[in-house]
């Protein structure tokens, strides 16, 4: 089995690792830096399951292969924990009941901080629209929706109380 | 001091903060050293007999250890003892695309794969019988050997009271006929499985499965290993919906992968064996004949359900019954007939999924009940209305009601939605739609015959106060881990996060029959508040006598034991568990609990019964655009009774994920497989259609508490309940919006425009099937109804 030699930069951490050269981004995660909480509902696209933030953006891991992102940063959810506290999302979702089996929330999550980072105040709508990609089958998405809310309100009103601070 | 301090609030779940930091580990998330993984080899016919297998040449690839066929495991299994008909590789015979022939475990996925290319199995086919009139007609042809005929799984035919009399005594009589396509649970974790075999001879499986406990029989029947050395843990599950309540044929593979290699062996099943392991919502096929009087008193009710079951039993049996058995739990039906038959075709096997077996008759019955109020000029919200069962009563067919908060959810939805002023005066392309339903809370029989709790708790204390409750139920995302905690924690006054709950561990914990049937809440509550009050009763009885104050005048809150009288005068938990150790030894205490006996005493008695019933009413608001068919749910306002809220949003969260899945049934989830091959034609997430956030509506909830006195502090179940109204609803209004009735689930703009079209040709624009596959129905096992129902002559 032929393998190449990456480096990935992840959560902040610097792995170099020989990879079959097939392997996917998820696969790479998952099994050869055992962070888990990256999850995978069909490995072809299809669910979001999978997504982590590759410079801010979303992506589907399981479409991506190692080798494309030397010299980028890659973020997962365990990555998403500031100074070991939850980011204002996570404590959102897990105070809204957004997490039902939990399954699609890592990938939801971090489809919400890319959408979050680039629009402080997004309306319902567009939350919909950013999280269209990440199908979940059991909350029908409202808490989801709410959670996310919630979130950007409590995020804003740290920034705001910090340029206050600051002024 | 009255009301709670716990129960009834929207705590965050146990379990909500590693859920959301990725700490939670699924069955797939395990990792050991020397792992091997496992691959199944899977039939591509939908029938053929299996001539030869050669494994030669897979079993020369280099990583390979093992390759297992049809011999190496025998035994056959299924979830029902009547209906024990699988087998964990197929030993002659292939039934569906995607019966499971043959598995490897390898060094890795990849080698695993190549060696399934390597082996060759020689099939003979035969013909493929993939429709319920197919198998019906083809006698000749047998999936099975055994069933109620050919191809016929299981035959129902009950009748309770004359309906005959029922009927001669009603002013107009309607038939309609319904179908109800299949769909999937597609729980977004594939399932997985993790088998050890250690070398003091005991086996640890984990799995995502909501029934540890039945994995663990069926893995101890297949393996022939005394139970007690298998241990099954079913880790969180990332979905489930019903989906993975059989014990299945990759759990049996790997454990036995893991013996005869004595490694660790996983295995995943990929998305698209997901969908041909299946065990979904079965199509169904019904008919149903209603008698009412001038004002929509039913007089009579004469149902007949056609279920396409799959290539296996499953939980088919009870399905077969559950198409029928919930009809009578909404509104009085005095006199009722129900004959129902599970047909057996070459497709992957159907079973339970969210609602089991009711949401398609549900679908008709509403659907139905709103062109008999249209017939007869009524308001379809009255006619009901003024039909509902009381509580406490027993239904026709011998189901106890204890508790029916229907009218409370009929009159909040009503009102909520406008639906007076919006029925039958919408503009064209816009309508509102009614239905209401009914669930059971848990399943009043077990599985197997026995007379065992069906539930039980253990809960042990540590001495500065620490709780754990043990519980052999499976958290499946619906929050039953946390639903005892906060039990638990509110009878022992103290926070939910002062406990810790270990669950469906079939070596640590007590048994739970597992989360099916929205069991759990009524079922392991009742446990967890029999151990919980034990407990606190030592507690109590220490306390009591340090601060010299009556026990029955003790109060347990905020951490502490008091007197209510006196509150100063109290403990800290902690001192409390202290004192009581030192009075009674180590602190412990169990509960079990078993649903009251069912009171109905024929054959099929044994599915229905329940604890208790939830009820939902649901007023849906749609726009249909008449020129692409498609409809657009506005919004759903959707009231259900729950008993009472444990947690009001988790209750919210089960509504709304019910609402979500009654929905995509109702608009585009199908099962759907090639005419002639068997091949599932769109076993992919893209293909298979699921509502995103986008499809889906703005939901109003009104949570009604009724206090069911059979419930851990009044609760019925929740989760499945409020998915059945939806279909039906959305249906009705549809015909409300344009003036076309869709008789069959999925309403897709296919249909849509089908009936538009239609009628625009001068028909009636109805959409649906026009017959029913003729079949002799067996003469009915004749009930005597409860006395109430008895009185012959006027039944009003
Ligand atoms: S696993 Fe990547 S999109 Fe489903
Ligand atoms: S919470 Fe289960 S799939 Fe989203």
């Amino acid at each position: 089995m032929e393998k190449q030699l990456i480096t990935l930069k992840v959560n902040g951490e610097l792995h170099t690792l020989a990879v079959p050269v097939f392997k996917t981004l998820l696969e790479v995660l998952r099994e050869d830096l055992s962070l888990t909480g990256t999850k995978h509902g069909c490995e072809l696209g299809e669910c979001g399951a999978c997504t982590v933030l590759v410079d801010g953006e979303p992506v589907l891991s399981c479409l991506v292969l190692p080798i494309e992102l030397q010299g980028r940063e890659v973020l997962t959810i365990e990555g998403l924990m500031e100074g070991g506290r939850p980011h204002p999302l996570q404590r959102a979702f897990a105070e809204t009941g957004a997490a039902q089996c939990g399954y699609c929330t890592p990938g939801v999550l971090l489809s919400a901080k890319a959408l979050l980072d680039r629009k402080p105040a997004p309306t319902r709508r567009e939350i919909a629209e950013a999280l269209s990609g990440n199908l979940c089958r059991c909350t029908g998405y409202l808490q989801i929706l709410e959670a996310v809310e919630r979130a950007a309100a409590q995020m804003r009103d740290v920034r705001s109380a910090a340029t206050t601070d600051g002024r | 001091m009255s009301g709670f301090n716990v129960i009834g609030k929207p705590w965050p779940k146990v379990d909500a903060l590693p859920k959301c930091t990725g700490e939670t580990r699924y069955a797939d998330d395990l990792h050991f050293p020397r792992m091997l993984y496992a691959k199944i080899l899977r039939s591509p016919h939908a029938h053929a007999r299996i001539r030869r297998i050669d494994v030669s040449r897979a079993q020369a690839v280099p990583g390979v250890h093992v390759v297992l066929t049809g011999r190496d495991l025998p035994t056959r299994f299924g979830i029902l003892p009547v209906s024990q008909d699988e087998e964990a590789l197929c030993v002659e015979k292939v039934r569906f695309v995607g019966d499971p022939v043959a598995a490897v475990a390898a060094v890795d996925e990849w080698t695993a794969e190549e060696a399934l290319r390597l082996i060759e199995v020689e099939y003979e086919p035969l013909p493929a019988l993939l429709t319920m009139e197919q198998a019906l007609a083809e006698s000749s042809v047998r999936i099975h050997e055994y069933g109620d005929g050919p191809n016929i799984h299981k035959l129902v035919s009950l009748e309770f009271g004359e309906v005959a009399e029922g009927f001669a005594q009603a002013d107009y009589v309607r038939e309609d006929i319904f179908f109800y396509a299949g769909s999937t649970h597609l729980p977004l974790e594939q399932h997985a499985a993790v088998a050890h075999y250690g070398p003091d001879g005991r086996l640890t499986l984990w799995s995502s499965t909501q029934t540890p406990h039945y994995v663990h029989r069926a893995l101890a029947k297949v393996l022939g290993l005394p139970p007690h050395r298998i241990r099954v843990i079913a880790m969180p599950v990332g979905g489930g919906f019903g989906g993975k309540s059989d014990p299945f044929s990759h759990e049996i593979v790997v454990a036995k992968l893991a013996l005869l290699t004595g490694r660790p062996v996983k295995i995943t099943l990929t998305r698209e064996e997901v969908f041909y392991v299946h065990r979904g919502r079965h199509p169904v096929l019904l008919w149903i004949k209603t008698g009412v009087r001038r004002d929509g008193t039913i007089t009579a009710m004469h149902v007949r359900s056609f279920l396409d079951g799959g290539a296996y039993g499953s939980y088919g049996v009870a399905t077969t019954y559950y198409t029928g058995a919930l009809q009578t739990v909404t509104y009085k039906i005095p006199r009722y007939k129900f004959e129902g038959v599970r047909v057996f075709t070459n497709k992957p096997p159907c079973g339970p999924k969210r609602g089991h077996g009711t949401p398609q008759p549900r679908f008709a019955l509403e659907v139905h009940l709103d062109k008999i109020a249209e017939d007869l000029g009524l308001d379809p919200i009255q006619m009901r209305r003024r039909q509902i069962v009381e509580a406490p009563s027993l239904t026709v067919n011998w189901l106890r009601i204890s508790s029916c908060g229907l009218r409370a959810c009929i009159d909040r939805v009503v009102e909520a939605s406008g639906f007076r002023e919006k029925f039958r005066r919408l503009p064209f392309g816009r309508g509102v739609g009614f239905a209401c339903s009914a669930y059971l809370s848990g399943a009043g029989l077990p599985i197997y015959w026995n007379d065992m709790p069906h539930s039980g708790v253990q809960i042990k204390i540590d001495r500065e106060g620490g709780v754990t409750v043990f519980c052999g139920s499976a958290d499946i995302g619906q929050g039953s881990d946390s639903i005892l905690a906060y039990i638990v924690a509110e009878i022992l006054g103290i926070l939910p996060e002062d406990v810790r709950v270990v669950t469906a561990d079939t070596d640590l914990t007590p048994v739970d029959l597992g989360s099916y049937s929205s069991r759990v809440t009524v079922m392991a509550g009742n446990a967890a508040v029999e151990a919980a009050e034990r407990l606190r009763r030592l507690l109590f009885r220490a306390a009591a006598e340090r601060l010299d104050v009556p026990e029955d005048q003790l109060l347990a809150r905020e951490r502490r034991i008091f007197d209510q009288a006196d509150p100063e005068r109290g403990l800290d938990f902690a001192e409390a568990v202290q004192l009581a150790e030192a009075r009674f030894g180590t602190l412990g205490a169990v509960g079990s609990y078993k649903p009251p006996k069912a009171p109905g005493r024929y054959k099929g008695a044994g599915v229905g019964p329940s604890p208790s019933y939830s009820y939902s009413a649901c007023v849906a608001q749609v726009r249909v655009d008449p020129e692409t068919g498609f409809v657009q749910v506005e919004k759903i306002w959707i009231a259900h009774d729950v008993g009472r809220a444990i947690n009001p949003r988790l209750v919210e969260g089960q509504i709304h994920g019910s609402v979500y899945m009654g929905l995509g049934e109702a608009l585009m989830e199908e099962h759907t497989f090639h005419s002639r091959l068997g091949v599932h034609t769109a076993p992919s997430m893209l293909d298979y259609k699921s509502p995103t956030p986008l499809e889906m509506p703005e939901v109003e909830c009104f949570l009604i508490e009724t206090e069911d006195p059979n419930g851990p502090f009044g609760a019925k179940e929740a989760g499945q309940g409020p998915l059945l109204p939806i279909p039906p609803a959305i249906a009705n209004a549809v015909y409300d919006a344009i003036g076309v009735r869709i008789d069959e689930i999925p309403i897709t703009p296919e249909k849509v425009l089908k009936g538009l079209e239609d009628k625009a040709r001068g028909g009636s624009g109805r959409v649906g099937p026009t017959s029913i596959p003729s079949l002799t129905w067996p003469e009915p096992i004749r009930v005597e109804p409860p006395p109430e129902w008895r009185s012959s002559g006027d039944l009003t």
